[in-house]
């Protein structure tokens, strides 16, 4: 600890450098906290996907409807607990970038199927009662300041009603939670009559099943006994467990943990020859000065620590400095990508990959400071 | 006094590219503890590698050096490192402070490799800036120091772990006949009322005048005293 300020002191002798140098490796570990942060973000959403719940979508594309009349026959396979169907309603509220992911669903299959939304049963039953009924997440109803009893228009991309029009009203009658994970908490269900009954095409059809399995080590079984009884119909079905199922509607973005690493191993490397370049020089200029230190009684090795030290010290704080910023960042992005917080994984990752972005970018200088012969560094 | 620096038959040897220079020819010598020595010479008579090899900076190519009881030349890098930071105290033309820390962070350089506490520290760093005269400025950077200013806190630097011995390379180079009259007066008084042993290279022969005694080197061989007079009369001859 003694050596702290010494250190510290060393890293301001040219203020202008370093402060440039910390920048450069802080907006760096922004975007890798940032970067990262979303794609943990979105292996922790396929993480929470639950087990015993399975998704049956067209064969063809989940883009392509399922006729309604699919579901009885599906409730009435052997291991199937409950069935519920959703469809993409592709809307908005008043303004295209304010996107909402609303469902027409039938509440009771919905909320059976998804045990971890937290719903009153009086409000269930408001929404089973009322036509143009809708409860949205918590968190959706704090973002618009939507309270119970508000009217709600939304206007949808995909669906236009009888008379023309694609903007739908609906009326808030309740508001769940997810305890456990609250970027859940930003979806709109509402009543699926009123949405078959009112929409001018596709009436009959839905977008996809979820169904709940008895058992989740039947699931496989379940899920074969599905795709087989709608095999050679019109609509052949895939079914998959949620997972897979989250995997493959993240694969239509991207792969993300691909794109990401690309891009910092680009960033990174970047980095590498920048700070790298940048201790060197920093270490050149004050050949004497280490000379000096060596004079006093710095032992060679004592020297090549410190000047180590020198650069885990400028690598990690300014890594700190980018991940607090990413984390202050981060719920900026829920909108986008319904992220929360930023896992400490990737803090952690990040500290990590700051501390070989020092020794590597360091161990050079280090290892010159380390050789140094005082009496030729005396003389430079 | 019994001998703090005895150098026996040392041969030092530079090799610059294909050529290897003898700088020292089978030097001996003896200085006595609590010696005030002044090395003179020309450019290139081997003063400088001379005080080096005595602060233990360099190895010589062949002989024996002791220092304080101690075979340095036998002594391994590190250990030699650790030895220096109890034995040595090094005063440098120009003075080698470090301009980003404070005065008595530059004097607190050499406790930092000891197992003093920080108050420990601090109260060393207090009296070696008392003995330099300094105490007021120990928050000062070096920036803000005069050249002898700079060198009284070099002085303090060396002087805060207590070394027996200080090695001074051209300690007033750099500084007017004032300031450097003032370093060299206190110099003395480390010599006289501190007991330390101190060797000093310099070119300055008013500066040699404060030391107990003055060596003189030439091509790598000290001169026979009897031969200084002739020297000292050749360079007055120069000068006129």
């Amino acid at each position: 600890m003694k050596f702290v300020p010494l250190v510290w002191a060393i890293l301001w002798r040219k203020k202008t450098r370093t402060l440039l140098t910390l920048l450069s490796i802080m907006i760096a570990f922004l975007l890798f906290g940032m970067l990262q942060g979303i794609n943990a973000a979105f292996k922790g959403t396929i993480e929470r996907a639950n087990v015993n719940r399975l998704i049956v979508t067209n064969s063809i594309s989940f883009t392509e409807s399922l006729p309604y009349a699919d579901l009885s026959q599906i409730e009435a396979i052997s291991g199937v607990a409950r069935v519920s169907q959703e469809s993409w309603f592709g809307s908005y509220f008043q303004d295209p970038t304010n996107f909402v992911a609303a469902f027409p669903v039938e509440a009771d299959r919905e909320f059976a199927v998804h045990p971890e939304f937290k719903l009153p049963k009086e409000l269930l039953n408001a929404l089973l009662h009322t036509g143009t009924g809708a409860v949205v997440g918590l968190d959706l109803a704090k973002k618009y300041g939507w309270k119970i009893g508000d009217r709600i228009p939304l206007h949808s991309s995909i669906w236009v009603k009888e008379d023309g029009s694609s903007d739908w009203d609906f009326d808030l009658v309740g508001i769940y939670e997810d305890p456990e994970d609250h970027a859940q908490e930003d979806g709109f269900y509402f009543n699926y009559r009123y949405f078959d009954e009112g929409r001018s095409f596709g009436k009959g059809n839905v977008g996809w099943y979820t169904v709940l399995v008895n058992d989740p080590a039947q699931s496989a079984q379940v899920a074969a006994a599905i795709d087989k009884l709608f095999a050679n119909s019109n609509s052949e079905t895939k079914t998959q467990t949620e997972k897979e199922f989250q995997q493959a509607f993240l694969k239509q973005v991207g792969d993300i943990n691909l794109i990401v690493t690309y891009i910092l191993f680009a960033v990174f490397f970047a980095l590498l020859f920048a700070t790298g370049s940048t201790l060197m020089q920093a270490a050149r200029e004050r050949i004497p000065e280490l000379a000096v230190l060596k004079a006093l009684g710095f032992t060679d090795t004592g020297l090549l620590a410190l000047v180590l030290s020198e650069s885990l010290a400028l690598s990690v704080f300014a890594a700190l400095l980018g991940l607090g910023l990413a984390e202050l960042l981060f719920p900026a992005l829920k909108d986008t990508f319904g992220v929360v917080t930023m896992p400490l994984s990737v803090i952690v990752e990040g500290i990590f990959l700051a501390a070989l972005l020092a020794i590597t970018t360091g161990i050079i200088p280090a290892w010159r400071a380390k050789r140094l012969v005082i009496v030729e560094a005396l003389r430079t | 006094m019994s001998a703090m620096v005895s150098l026996q038959q040392v041969v030092k040897t530079y090799t610059r590219g294909k050529q290897s220079v003898e700088v020292l020819h089978s030097l001996t010598l003896d200085l006595a503890q609590g010696d005030f020595v002044a090395m003179m010479g020309p450019s290139g008579s081997g003063k400088t590698t001379v005080l080096n090899l005595i602060g233990g900076i360099d190895y010589p190519t062949r002989g024996e050096i002791t220092v304080a009881g101690e075979r340095i030349d036998q002594l391994s890098g590190s250990r030699l490192a650790r030895w220096r930071s109890h034995n040595i105290g090094f005063v440098f033309q120009f003075y080698n402070l470090m301009p980003m820390l404070s005065v008595e962070r530059n004097v607190e350089l050499p406790l930092l490799l000891t197992s003093l506490n920080r108050e420990q520290r601090a109260k060393r760093v207090r009296a070696a800036l008392a003995v330099v005269g300094l105490e007021e400025r120990a928050k000062h950077k070096p920036s803000e120091l005069s050249g002898g200013q700079e060198q009284r806190v070099a002085i303090a630097r060396a002087l805060v772990s207590d070394p027996n011995l200080l090695v001074c390379d051209e300690p007033t180079g750099d500084l007017d006949r004032s300031t450097a009259d003032e370093i060299l007066h206190l110099l003395q008084v480390l010599n006289r009322e501190h007991g330390k042993t101190i060797v000093m290279v310099t070119h300055d022969q008013k500066a040699a005048d404060f030391a107990r005694h003055t060596l003189y080197l030439d091509k790598g061989k000290l001169v026979e005293s009897s031969l200084i007079e002739q020297v000292r009369s050749v360079q007055a001859g120069a000068h006129r």
